[in-house]
């Protein structure tokens, strides 16, 4: 689920700030421009999800698809049965353990979105900062990683990890420790793959919101004799924050869902509900229960997202 | 039959109309990654002019998702039994042809009717591979830590007070709750397959009480981890260790793996050529299935996966090594020791998924 989730997010915001740019100046392009992310939207997002709700409504069954049909014709009496099954809601509520499992999984995402956002802040800072014609090289620099493979990488930093990898070898050999250092397979070896992983989407919408700020803002507030810690916080952050929000966003909610990262460096204590998902999807080939969790993986999610993103616009419409 | 359903035949007879035509040029073979040597497949294109589209999967669930949405395109898959038992009951597989099979006498029937304890009559299914579920080592971190004592017992991995002492060095278990469980049930000499809450209990307790010495749960990643030396003891398929065992001994870094079948007794797992329904070469998927009996094929399979097959003819074909190898060939002793675990109701599975997350998160 993350992806559909993640990518229609990048769209959806991608889509209102060309949105405000672009109306303000052409009035006849408002259709044909937002016609195009809507239906988008309602192929890759809507669609697939008004289907993986479906599903979520259905029983399984020992058939293909491995689910019953929620509508059944009954010729002879020309009924239309609509059968709902909402035992798959309930059941989540049951078992603490799904309860757990969002937990932990919105903690794993929050605390790896928090170190990506110390991290990129300064690196965005300082692109935004330096000379004109070596942003697009700095820029460069950050998407490159995404020129290999994922996986690749992922399988690069188990080889770091290790036991007898790199950077046991090396703090071993400069007598720092004299023991290695269990790393892969815990919850720090998935922060680390998060914050590596997802810090470009972290970089990239910072930069965007740095880029364009008044640097004489900051040269009026020094004149005025503030420190420069109470201009960056009074300043520079706020001016920041639509890059913030979209880059915690785009960090925090793919996080949240991610199968890949926990399953090669976690351990096999490290609880995520995209585990959860395969598991039930997988070994117990319940396609409307895993369903039933991605959609209320989905409303966990989108909820209080959407409330921030109406107190923002109710922010600017003022 | 509604409207929907309608069109669907409708469709289909279209399909299989067309497809009888265009048969006997291709046929799509789905099966486990480094499972067969490649000539097999080229010679066989070379002998019927048949192209194989050859693709592979690492896993059974993702095999059984691809067959459960059903219209995948594949004519020949390989389940492993228990998941073929499940999919039988599903319908998801055309019965097999056996005037079409001139090889299948080939065939050890002693392993056939074990195999039949999946798939009644074997009507579905025609055996590929066979292996067990054993105790991979590294011998002299073992020797070093317990002494010289035979590695052939549970005891190792289910004892707390063994197991403690492995722990630094390592014990893996296969991430597969049903084949461990089954296998846990039968060290503490209940029924491998029962379906009782009790004696899932029972596991679960004993998992449990050791679970603290395992490093973690782990179906691929422990090859290379024994082959490295990260791991000591793995609880994991013979033909895995086996290839643990080839590659330490490539690297040369004096790593020495060991595989034992455990006395209490183990899992048994076949692996079975079968033919999806909606297949669109269904003559071509019986061609292929028929040379892969061939005494020569199996043979060469055999000696290039390190797997078992169940094919007498094949027998003086397979390398001395491999068929002296008691962890690939047991001696009918051991195999008495062997039992199939068999599918589960989804009540069941529901209830061994939950338990399962429970011994691996401590909660």
């Amino acid at each position: 689920m993350s992806t559909p989730t993640g990518s229609a997010w990048v769209d959806g915001s991608g889509s209102r700030l060309t949105k405000f740019n672009f109306i303000r100046r052409v009035n006849w392009g408002r259709l044909s421009v937002v016609s195009v992310p809507t239906l988008w939207l309602a192929i890759f997002f809507f669609i697939p999800f008004l289907v993986v709700f479906k599903i979520s409504l259905s029983e399984s069954a020992i058939a293909v698809p491995p689910y019953t049909s929620l509508l059944e014709w009954d010729l002879e009496e020309s009924y239309l049965n609509l059968k709902l099954n909402l035992g798959n809601y309930l059941y989540l509520f049951e078992d603490t353990f799904y309860i757990d499992a969002y937990l932990s999984s919105i903690k794993i995402a929050g605390i790896s979105t928090v170190f990506t956002l110390l991290i990129a802040f300064p690196i965005a800072y300082m692109i935004a900062r330096s000379k004109p014609s070596a942003r697009g090289l700095l820029l460069a620099l950050v998407i490159l990683p995404f020129w290999t493979s994922f996986l690749l990488r992922v399988y690069a930093w188990m080889g770091f990890l290790k036991k007898n990898g790199l950077i046991n070898e090396f703090l071993l050999g400069a007598g720092i420790i004299d023991q290695p250092l269990i790393m892969l397979q815990t919850d720090f070896a998935v922060y680390i793959g998060i914050v590596y992983t997802y810090l470009p989407f972290m970089v990239l919408p910072l930069y965007s919101a740095l880029e364009k700020m008044d640097m004489t803002l900051l040269e009026a507030a020094e004149d005025l004799g503030s420190r420069p810690a109470t201009s960056f916080f009074l300043i520079t952050v706020p001016m920041a924050m639509p890059g913030i929000i979209a880059g915690c966003m785009l960090v925090f909610i793919p996080a949240v869902g991610e199968f890949v990262i926990p399953s090669l460096l976690g351990g096999s204590d490290t609880l995520m509900i995209g585990r959860v998902l395969w598991d039930e999807f997988f070994l117990n080939r319940d396609w409307p229960m895993a369903s039933a969790v991605a959609i209320v993986m989905l409303i966990v999610l989108v909820l209080p997202i959407m409330l921030i993103r109406n107190s923002q616009g109710k922010e600017e419409a003022i | 039959m509604n409207p929907k359903k309608l069109g669907l035949a409708a469709a289909l007879a279209v399909s299989v109309s067309t497809a009888a035509i265009a048969e006997e040029q291709v046929v799509n073979f789905y099966n486990w990654s480094d499972y067969i040597s490649p000539e097999i497949l080229e010679n066989f294109t070379k002998e019927t002019g048949i192209k194989v589209n050859y693709d592979v999967y690492d896993s059974n669930e993702g095999l059984e998702a691809k067959l459960m949405a059903g219209g995948s395109g594949y004519d020949v898959v390989v389940p492993t039994g228990s998941f073929l038992e499940r999919q039988v009951q599903a319908g998801i597989y055309a019965e097999i042809d056996r005037s079409q099979l001139s090889n299948y006498d080939n065939l050890d029937s002693v392993m056939l009717e074990k195999i039949s304890r999946h798939d009644a009559g074997n009507k579905h299914n025609v055996p590929y591979a066979w292996g067990t579920i054993g105790l991979g080592y590294n011998v002299d971190m073992l020797k070093e830590r317990l002494g010289d004592i035979p590695v052939d017992s549970l005891d190792i991995i289910f004892k707390p007070e063994i197991a403690a002492k492995l722990k630094d060095c390592g014990i893996t278990l296969l991430d597969s709750p049903a084949e461990v469980v089954a296998i846990a049930l039968n060290y503490l000499g209940l029924d491998p397959n029962s379906e009782k809450k009790a004696d899932l209990k029972k596991a679960s307790k004993l998992l449990k009480s050791v679970r603290d010495n395992y490093r973690k749960f782990d179906s691929s990643g422990y090859i290379s981890d024994l082959a490295n030396g990260d791991t000591c003891v793995a609880l994991g398929y013979n033909g895995d260790v086996l290839q643990a065992q080839g590659r330490a001994e490539e690297a040369g870094q004096g790593v020495n793996i060991g595989y034992s079948i455990p006395k209490e007794g183990t899992l048994v797992w076949f692996d079975l050529l079968a033919i999806p329904s909606d297949a669109p070469h269904k003559q071509a998927a019986h061609k292929l299935i028929d040379y892969i009996l061939k005494g020569e094929s199996a043979a060469s399979i055999s000696n290039f996966a390190y797997y078992a097959v169940a094919n007498k003819a094949a027998e003086p074909m397979v390398l001395e090594e491999v068929l002296n190898n008691p962890g690939i060939y047991p001696s009918d002793e051991v195999k008495a020791n062997l039992f199939p675990q068999n599918a589960h109701a989804a009540k069941f599975d529901r209830l061994l998924t939950r338990t399962w997350s429970g011994i691996k998160t401590g909660r």
